[in-house]
């Protein structure tokens, strides 16, 4: 293990790692991600370790377990290397074909490519997947690159290298000014300008008595729907640290913390790995690289509390209590951790800095639009076609994110909204799809950026259902410090679900709206702040659908339970009795060959009959607001049939 | 009665040199021993931190993560992130429930089941999905479910 004890030994150890590896060996990386992980990637990685040993392969063949490689709906992923051969949904039954075709004669295995759903082109390379061709991956692209757990993976794309510059050539104000001209605004929500937060910080570190001061990556990621800074801590944990170095340099601080959301246990894994092995090579620690500079990275896990996102509630987590916010100023860059100055920054904030460093900020400044630089990862979800996270320049619309990097909706549906901005933002209609997309732009359409989560939602989501949601989540998640958020949110949860039960009356609609707008004014942070926002906005381009559950009872989506029935189409249905096994409450009436009949009375609406009816026979319909007529108890199939037969006749 | 948990509670509170500003980790590390926060043991830690026992209760009961029950042999857990939501994840849930016969949150009587929600794994290119046991199952349909109860109640 080389001790890097000066800058020109980083240079020294990056060329021998280059070298050891210039050979005539195939890497055959295999994503690890946590989707990946989902889908048995551990178990694909195992069965190719063992195969290439059986095969005698191993002096040909690397594997190399990469971290997130964003593409996650066509998981597990294998990429082949240096040719860039793009492998989805992997089985260990394909290992051999893979190993004998591409490795040993070269060829690829077309049925394991990517296929364009529109042209039924077999698509060969990652790079020319539509799903990566529109994105611009300068933070993201190298998790494919690299193991997350070998440091050297890191160094030898180039990694340390931004640490090196700062700390060999640059003042530490100089490192500020160039955040500041690179336009970096927080990724975590606010889109607070980085450069002038570490300012502020830097300031009152240089004030304080013993001139010390704390510095914060933020990793409680907890918006429903979001995981970019997972996978960016999970798969590149050596970018996001040397980020934080930089930044702990720029403000003058030694220490630093990582604190990670307990639902995250393979980011709690490799980011420890990273800092261990960082220590190791003299990237963190006393003397960086010779050059005199001192720092250090403690992680914290979460203990399972949303609010702990908030900078307060944070800092309260981290020093061993309840995560209840606190009214600020005192800013935490005043007094935060432990009453010191205390700059926090996200994930995706941090690992942006090495490469704004390496590559100028007057080149950053080039991507995206007047107001947000740089580019964002949106986690894409929900109702679309391609699942995963895609990064995109600032100033993309909505329409080329969601159709033509996302694929479209699924199943030939029409697309209704999309949700971005987490629990503390707003529903898009599709009069906006062509909204380019920054902080102020999604702001003016009373949504926001949040951490990124994108939400797509079809027309089989019930708006009204997704505000009760969200409002059910922040009601849940609201520490219960400040009344108007504790209380708030819990008459608006209340009144939500008397509207999606059918009950609630016109008077509800106001009601609901001035408690929106008191939450929104009179909380004391962020969540209870932008609580009412999904509410808000769902009012505002969807209040038709309110309507629709208030004045007609009817719930246009067929979501909501209440104002929904089941029925079975005595035309189609063929009577055979599999509803009626299934039904768990035995409210289908039937026999074989007789129509069935579902005794409304009995019925609890779970939809197991709709999910195991054939879908050739399709009999099990849903309705709202409107009867089906049929028999009232079952008759034979084929009586039904000459009576209808009889009835057109006529 | 209550069993000595001393052993165990000291030796992780000396791997964060007794520091009271350690507390959640020191919970958390307790907990994965023994799967939960027995009373004993919260005692035990009170004692040992000088931290008063409903100080300690604040935060057990403030974070998600802490039980204060015994939790099942097994361990369902629903995600009811957006994504899943949107997917059909309330019904899948609802499955769960009716099937084991208990609300979300809760233990079977014979301690073998317990059903709990989360809100967001970050696997939601497999929404809705549920977590038995740290294993990931993904697309799930009411059928999924019923598979997956026969086989872990047929383990045992």
């Amino acid at each position: 293990m080389p001790r890097i004890e000066n800058f020109e030994e980083l240079e020294r150890a990056r060329k021998e790692i280059l070298e050891k590896r210039v050979s005539e060996k195939v890497t055959i990386t295999i994503c690890n991600g946590t989707g990946c992980q989902a889908y048995g990637c551990k178990k694909l990685t195992d069965s190719f370790l063992t195969k290439i040993n059986q095969n005698g392969l191993r002096d040909k063949v690397d594997v190399r377990k990469t971290g997130c490689h964003g593409f996650c709906e066509r998981g597990p992923i294998v990429v082949i290397q240096p040719y860039g051969i793009f492998y989805q949904r992997v089985k260990t039954e394909d290992i051999d074909e893979i190993l004998k075709e591409t490795i040993e004669n070269k060829r690829v295995v077309e049925r394991l490519l990517y296929e364009n759903p529109i042209t039924k082109e077999k698509i060969e390379k990652e790079k020319e997947v539509p799903f990566y061709k529109r994105q611009l991956r300068i933070v993201f692209g190298k998790n494919g690159l690299i193991d997350p757990t070998n440091i050297e993976d890191y160094i030898a794309i180039g990694g340390y290298e931004a640490l090196a510059k700062v700390l060999r050539e640059m003042k530490e104000e100089e490192v500020i000014e160039e955040i500041k001209n690179a336009g970096l605004r927080g990724r975590g929500g606010a889109g607070f300008p980085t450069g002038l937060k570490w300012e502020i910080a830097r300031k009152s570190v240089q004030s304080h008595p013993l001139k010390i001061g704390y510095i914060v990556c933020n990793c409680d990621e907890g918006d429903p729907g979001a995981y970019m800074d997972r996978s960016l801590l999970e798969g590149n944990p050596h970018l996001v640290i040397e980020g934080m170095a930089i930044g702990a340099y720029a403000i003058g601080v030694k220490e630093g913390y990582i604190y990670v959301r307990n639902e995250y246990p393979l980011a709690v894994k490799n980011a420890t790995i990273a800092i261990e092995q960082a220590k190791e090579w003299g990237l963190l620690g006393k003397n960086i690289m010779g050059s005199g500079f001192e720092f250090d990275i403690k992680i914290v896990r979460g203990a399972g509390a949303f609010v702990s996102g908030e900078e307060t509630a944070l800092i309260a987590s981290i020093e061993g209590r309840r995560a209840s916010p606190r009214p600020r100023p005192p800013y935490p860059a005043q007094q935060g951790l432990w009453e010191k100055p205390t700059n926090i920054n996200n994930v995706e904030t941090w690992a942006n800095v090495p490469i704004i460093i390496s590559n100028s900020s007057e080149w950053y400044r080039s991507i995206g639009t007047e107001t947000s630089k740089g580019t964002k990862i949106f986690s894409l979800v929900g109702k679309i076609n391609n699942t995963g996270l895609v990064e995109v320049p600032m100033g993309i619309t909505l329409r080329e994110i969601i159709f033509d990097i996302g694929g479209g909706i699924p199943g030939g549906k029409e697309f209704k909204a999309v949700q971005t901005g987490g629990p503390s933002g707003g529903c898009i209609p599709k009069e906006f799809l062509d909204l380019p997309i920054d902080f102020e732009k999604l702001t003016s359409v009373g949504s926001m950026m949040g951490s990124g989560g994108m939400i797509v939602m079809d027309e089989d989501t019930c708006m009204v259902d997704v505000a009760k949601y969200f409002l059910n989540f922040t009601q849940e998640e609201s520490c219960g410090k400040c009344v108007p958020c504790r209380v708030g949110t819990r008459q608006m949860k209340e009144i939500l679900t008397k509207i999606t039960e059918g009950k609630g009356t016109m008077k509800d609609l106001e009601t609901l709206e001035t408690l929106a707008y008191t939450v929104k004014n009179a909380s004391l942070c962020g969540l209870g702040q932008t609580a009412p926002n999904p509410v808000l906005t769902t009012l505002k381009y969807f209040r038709h659908e309110y309507e629709a559950h208030i004045l007609e009872k009817r719930c246009p989506a067929l979501v909501c339970k209440e104002l929904i029935n089941y029925y079975i189409d005595p035309d189609k249905c063929v009577g055979c009795l599999l509803c009626l096994k299934n039904c768990p409450s035995n409210a289908i009436l039937g026999g074989n060959k007789m129509i069935h009949v579902i005794v409304q009375e009995k019925c609890i609406k779970c939809g197991a009959c709709l999910e195991v009816c054939p879908k050739k026979v399709s009999a099990v319909i849903k309705l709202s607001g409107e009867k089906r007529e049929g028999p009232k108890e079952p008759i034979p199939v084929q009586e039904w049939r000459k009576m209808r037969g009889k009835e057109s006749e006529k | 009665m209550g069993l000595d948990y001393s052993q165990i509670v000291n030796g992780i509170i000396e791997k964060y040199n007794g520091r009271k500003e350690a507390i959640i980790p020191i919970l958390q590390d307790v907990q994965s021993e023994l799967r939960w926060l027995p009373p004993e043991a919260i005692s035990l830690i009170s004692k040992r931190l000088k931290i008063s026992e409903s100080n300690i209760y604040s935060i057990a009961t403030f974070y998600k993560s802490f039980y204060l029950k015994p939790r099942g042999e097994h361990v369902v857990t629903v995600c009811m992130g957006t994504a899943c939501h949107v997917r059909g994840a309330p019904k899948i849930l609802e499955e769960f429930e009716r099937k084991l016969n208990i609300k979300e949150g809760e233990t079977t009587k014979d301690h073998k089941v317990t059903l709990e929600c989360v809100n967001c794994v970050g696997a939601c290119a497999l929404g809705p999905i549920v977590i038995v046991n740290e294993e990931y199952h993904g697309q799930m349909t009411k059928v999924k479910v019923e598979n997956i109860l026969e086989n872990i109640l047929k383990k045992g």
